[in-house]
């Protein structure tokens, strides 16, 4: 644990209430089994603010419940007239500071964790890593800028270190969310670039949403964050950087689906390199855990979205029938074998423990 | 005019009566039913969406389907059902509570009403016309700046005619309140109800108008090429979201002040004591409606508007829970030491506090900025608003309307179906949303129409649609109850809960000029006092004279049948200029109607003292 | 008060257009409803002040607006505001012929004023090209003096249908208050364009 909140985490009834919020969700999608930096500072927040609430509902149930069995009407008092008071002043003082005081006790963690998660000092240092998140109906796209890479729907980003987003959106309003490792952020269309930044612990694969509504498959824009070692980090950035879209496939299937793909398809998608394109690019596309951000990334579900995009993400971009079913089953073969980097297929992915 | 040759009417009678009255208690009707009905149809569009979200990957309905439901379930419930509904229980009840014998604007209050009817129907017109907004109730630009077909053009025009029908309401309510309070109701000794409404009028006043910019800015932006929200031309989306929520904020508190007031009578009624802490409970609505104008940023935590500007609006926003607290314990304390009766009215108001109190606290937890970057847009949030929005305004509606039923329609509503459809309802309710808080945290979310398998939610959102089924039920229960009381319930007198205000003591339904003789008020709880100094009514403040009364006007209808005429015209005209003819008609029959209004003389009638004493006779009088 | 004493115009108290509980209502209702309308144009400066660097790189305010027209304007409006002022005080007096006289001066400078702020659209349209869509500043400027135009043309139809209406008969109570909140709706605009004077055209030419 990090910080004077780890110690208080061990005080009063802490201990039992994140045991208790902890046995919920799954691993590394959940915000309530913290992966990384900014995860864990929020869920010591939400324990605090839970505790507190807590102790508040106890006392309101304690009077509530004791008034309802203490004074309900019983047979023969409905000719009683009880005393009317008017109220007591020293009653409602101490109503009204006790939860000032909770709430100050509130406030302070409050302020300094926006503050915290706000901070962007050390963005500018050497070697600090910056990734441009831009927001699309309904993908998205990672741009390694320093580094001339680009990567869409899997995002890698080396364990243990400050890695920093800045985000915007192409279209319209989406939200990037990482749960196990961050808060979530807005990314916005036009001028306006937010920043935020992750650190994650531990190598892992965590579950990316989409988290403002922005269309009909708002619900279908999952994306990964791949957190490495730094050394397996600067692996996946060479072998990145070192992808050829020219590269000839080995199979006479794939070798005419490529042909097929940079005919239809290369107009939006690209293949390595740091383009940001108007569709996503597929590098190392052999090598993803989801096609399209949803789908088991099998042979024949590839087939099912090239040719008919519509029907798995209503309303996305991506044109219906621009190739035939065969046509597509030789682009398939070509996009699963492009294989560029090994790197994060090894990692604990979602819902590993159980 | 009176109640006697109301009766025996033919339909067409009754129709025009209600189409043409300025009576605030004819219009509550209309509140009452047209939001009874919006109610049911917000209901059936989340029954839509539980089943939809009962299984992981389901595809009960298609995801723009889907998105339409729940544009349409949060636009209808605030806008449609929960506003009409509270506007029901102001036009019923707060005349009656002040002494009053109308409104201050009875022909302002009538176009009020058909203005949010005709927005209303606007707004559902589109389910048959190709399709209903679609960018959710909140309606974030560019989404709905480019959301293709006329759905959002439908939520704008339908918000923007029935939204001015509220304020208008607002404004009336403010009038009534400060000028025709009877002899000796000074500001404190009003009921809580009354002063609630007084506040939540302010409210309205000056956050309408907010909504009103934002959805003309949308209006111009989608219809006449604008481009306040096309950042291709330099416009930016984040405006409509301040706008929105400078508006969308304080209606929260729009919503849920009037039922406080309610609770505050309803507790106060059944326990048999005076409301505890009266003032501080007045200190605690008019605070909690002051800073529900500070702290709309609340709902933009993650748009980036940095951590000075998110800090400042967190710890307002938690600031709100103290003067909460304060009713919280204040209404404990009314019923400590008193006569406390289980009636249904008295079970949902009981329920409401816990419920309310979860709520709350959520609320506290999404005001802590940085964990809103956990909570925000997730099924966390929908756990807290519909803890608040349901958990608070409906079990507050539906506890006014049991406590006020025999005041609007001389029956108690049923009390055995009372419970019976109380409990259902209640465990339904906890059952639906408690579980939310946990989905949302475990990565759900919210607006998601379909959910993956193996992510953890399968049995949150099972136990939710559950839930959802049982709120239906204690729904159906209560609509049965509704008709049951109709026909096999009997007359009861005009105080049949041992009432303490005003509206008690005059008969139920009261006679349309209210008061025979306006009250005179000698303290709070004006009736209560009267009746322990062994009084059997009030003492009258005037003596017996004539009663000068509002005219009914068909103008109001005429004014909002044209707006809605016209709001097709603006909707269609992007299609085909021929269309700009109905806005030219129905713009014609709304200016032309206010010019009628305008230049022809309403002074209103007398109801003579003679007939007066005919209606005393009857038993009117007390 | 009987339907008679509303409408004898003999019987005129000091302040007509509160001497009627109608009167107090309409009178307290109109301020709450300008209160509203505070709220309107406060949002929709709110939109302007951060629109009006959004010119696309063309027509800045800086270029287009010309501060004498819109000193003109504001002059006349001023004036007009002052002559309503004159009529209340004449209705105060009970002197019904001198406040119509007072009114049809207040709507012929409201009608200049509209003259020359349609002139000055004609002229960004034709001369430079600005228009309602030409960027969000454009959308942002028509929008918000537009919608202080339209309160001047609908509170000059009331005034002249106020005036037509009532020529032939006189000042009573029951025409005493619309009379009153009309001249107040006049007033809220003439404040309304002090704040658009200074903020769109000083500001947009200094700024």
């Amino acid at each position: 644990m990090r910080g004077w909140m780890g110690r208080i985490r061990s005080l009063f009834l802490f201990g039992a209430l994140t045991m208790l919020l902890a046995g919920c969700g799954i691993e590394n999608v959940s915000a309530l089994k913290p992966k990384g930096y900014g995860s864990e500072l929020l869920f010591d927040l939400m324990m605090i603010s839970i505790a507190i609430m807590i102790f508040v509902f106890v006392i309101v149930m304690a009077i509530y419940t004791f008034v309802l069995i203490r004074y309900r009407e019983k047979k023969g008092q409905e000719h009683i007239v009880p005393k009317q008071t008017e109220g007591n002043k020293a009653l409602e003082v101490i109503w009204t500071v006790i939860p000032i005081i909770l709430l100050l006790v509130l406030a302070i963690p409050t302020v300094q964790a926006t503050f915290d998660l706000a901070d962007q000092s050390s963005q500018d240092e050497e070697g600090v890593i910056t990734i441009d998140v831009t927001g699309n109906q309904y993908w998205w796209q990672f741009t390694y800028a320093d580094q001339e890479i680009a990567t869409s729907q899997e995002l890698y980003i080396p364990t243990n270190e400050r890695v920093y987003l800045n985000m915007k959106a192409s279209d319209v309003i989406h939200s990037f969310w990482v749960p196990s490792i961050s808060g979530k952020m807005d990314t916005i269309p036009g001028e306006n670039i937010n920043t935020m930044y992750l650190e994650a612990y531990e190598e892992g694969t965590y579950e990316g949403f989409c988290a403002e509504l922005c269309g009909p498959s708002h619900s279908l824009m999952y994306f990964k964050v791949v957190a490495v070692s730094p050394d397996k980090y600067d692996q996946w950035v060479e072998d990145m950087q070192n992808v050829d879209p020219e590269a000839a496939p080995e199979t006479a299937s794939a070798q005419e689906g490529q042909e097929l793909f940079n005919n239809n398809c290369m107009s939006c998608h690209a293949i390595g390199g740091a383009s940001a394109g108007v569709g996503p690019n597929l590098a190392n596309f052999g090598n993803r855990t989801k096609i399209a951000g949803i789908l088991e990334p099998t042979k024949e579900n590839l087939k099912d979205w090239i040719v008919h995009p519509d029907e798995i993400k209503p309303g996305n971009q991506m044109p219906v029938e621009l190739v035939t079913r065969e046509e597509a089953d030789k682009i398939a073969d070509y996009l699963l074998q492009l294989q560029h980097s090994e790197i994060g297929q090894d990692v604990p992915s979602i819902g590993a423990s159980e | 005019m009176s109640t006697a040759a109301a009766q025996k009417r033919g339909l067409g009678a009754v129709i025009w009566d209600y189409l043409t009255t300025v009576d605030h208690k004819k219009i509550a009707h209309l509140y009452l039913v047209s939001g009874g009905l919006f109610f049911l149809i917000g209901g059936l569009e989340a029954m839509i969406i539980r089943i939809q979200l009962m299984k992981p990957d389901n595809d009960f309905i298609s995801a723009g389907l889907y998105n339409e439901m729940i544009t349409m379930h949060g636009t209808t419930m605030i806008f449609l059902a929960a506003m009409p509904l509270i506007f029901a229980l102001m036009n019923a009840v707060v005349p009656l509570q002040i002494g009053a014998r109308d409104v201050a604007f009875p022909f302002l209050n009538s176009l009020g009403f058909w203005l949010f009817l005709f927005g209303g129907l606007m707004l559902n017109v589109s389910w048959f016309t190709g399709g209903a907004p679609d960018a959710g109730w909140t309606n974030y630009a560019p989404l709905s700046t480019t959301s293709p077909g006329h759905g959002v053009d439908y939520y704008i025009m339908g918000l923007q005619i029935s939204g001015a029908g509220t304020l208008i309401g607002g404004i009336n309510f403010l009038v009534t309140i400060v000028n025709m309070r009877a002899p000796g109701m000074t500001y404190m000794r009003m009921p809580l109800f009354t002063w609630s409404v007084f506040v939540t009028s302010t409210l309205i006043l000056f956050a309408f108008p907010a909504l009103t910019v934002g959805l003309f800015l949308m209006m111009f932006d989608r219809m006449f090429g604008s481009a306040f929200f096309d950042v291709g031309l330099g416009g930016n989306a984040i405006i409509w979201e301040h706008l929105f929520w400078i508006f969308g904020h304080p209606e929260v508190y729009i919503l849920i002040l009037p039922l406080f007031g309610a609770f505050s009578d309803i507790f106060s009624t059944f326990s048999k004591k005076r409301l505890f802490g009266y003032s501080a409970m007045v200190f605690a609505t008019v605070l909690i409606g002051f800073l529900g104008f500070m702290v709309w940023a609340h709902h933009m935590f993650t748009v980036g508007m940095g951590p000075i500007a998110n800090s400042i609006f967190a710890v307002a926003t938690m600031a709100i829970a103290v003067p909460t607290g304060i009713k919280i314990f204040n209404w404990l304390f009314t019923m400590w030491g008193g006569q406390i009766k289980m009636t249904s009215a008295m079970l949902w108001s009981i329920a409401f506090i816990p419920s309310f109190v979860i709520g709350g606290m959520t609320g506290v937890m999404l005001a802590v900025a940085a964990a809103d970057y956990q909570y925000h847009d997730t099924y966390f949030v929908v756990g807290h608003f519909h803890y608040v929005i349901v958990g608070g305004v409906v079990f507050g509606l539906f506890a006014s309307v049991h406590y006020w039923w025999p005041k609007m329609f001389g029956k108690v509503l049923n009390e055995k179906l009372g419970k019976l459809a109380f409990w259902p309802f209640f465990i339904g309710f906890h059952l639906t949303f408690f579980i939310q808080h946990f989905l949302g945290l475990m990565g759900m979310p919210r607006r998601y129409w379909v959910f993956l398998e193996g992510q953890g939610l399968d049995t949150g959102n099972m136990i939710s649609t559950i839930g959802a089924f049982l709120m239906a039920i204690g729904t159906i229960i209560f609509v049965i109850n509704i008709v049951y009381t109709s026909v096999k319930e009997k007359k009861v007198s005009g105080d049949p809960w041992n009432g303490r205000t005003l509206e008690w003591s005059i008969p139920s339904p009261p006679p349309h000029y209210n008061f025979v003789q306006t009250p005179l008020v000698r303290g709070l709880d004006p009736f209560w006092v009267e009746k322990m100094d062994g009084k059997k009514g009030m003492t009258p403040a005037e003596p017996l004279g004539d009663i000068h009364m509002p005219n009914a006007s068909i103008l109001p209808f005429l004014i909002s049948g044209g707006v809605f005429i016209a709001g097709f015209g603006f909707i269609y005209q992007v299609d085909d200029p021929a269309w700009l003819i109905a806005v030219f008609v129905g713009m014609g029959i709304t200016l032309g109607s206010m010019l009628t209004r305008s230049l022809k003389d309403d002074l209103g009638h007398h109801i003579h003292k003679e007939e007066l004493e005919e209606d005393i006779k009857k038993g009117a009088g007390k | 008060m009987s339907h008679d004493d509303v409408l004898n115009p003999k019987q005129m108290p000091h302040d007509p257009e509160k001497a009627t509980l109608e009167g107090r209502n309409k009178f307290l209702g109109f301020w709450f409803f300008l209160g509203g309308e505070t709220v309107l144009f406060s949002c929709l400066f709110g939109t302007y002040l951060a629109l009006n660097g959004s010119t696309q790189g063309e027509n800045t305010p800086e270029h287009l607006f010309g501060l004498e027209l819109v000193f003109i304007m504001t002059m006349l409006l001023l004036t007009s505001s002052l002559t309503s002022v004159y009529a209340m005080y004449h209705m105060k007096n009970n002197d019904f012929r001198k406040m119509q006289m007072w009114l049809t001066i207040t709507v012929i400078l409201g009608l200049g004023f509209l003259g020359c702020e349609l002139y000055e659209f004609f002229h960004y349209i034709h001369e430079y090209e600005f228009t309602f869509r030409s960027s969000a500043f454009g959308s942002a400027f028509y929008t918000l003096v537009g919608f202080h135009g339209g309160h001047v043309l609908f509170g000059l139809s009331w005034i002249t249908a106020l005036i037509i209406r009532n020529q032939k008969r006189g000042l009573n109570l029951y025409n005493a208050p619309k009379y009153y909140v009309a001249s107040l709706y006049w007033h809220f605009i003439d404040v309304v364009w002090v704040f658009i004077f200074t903020v769109v055209y000083l500001m947009g030419k200094v700024g």
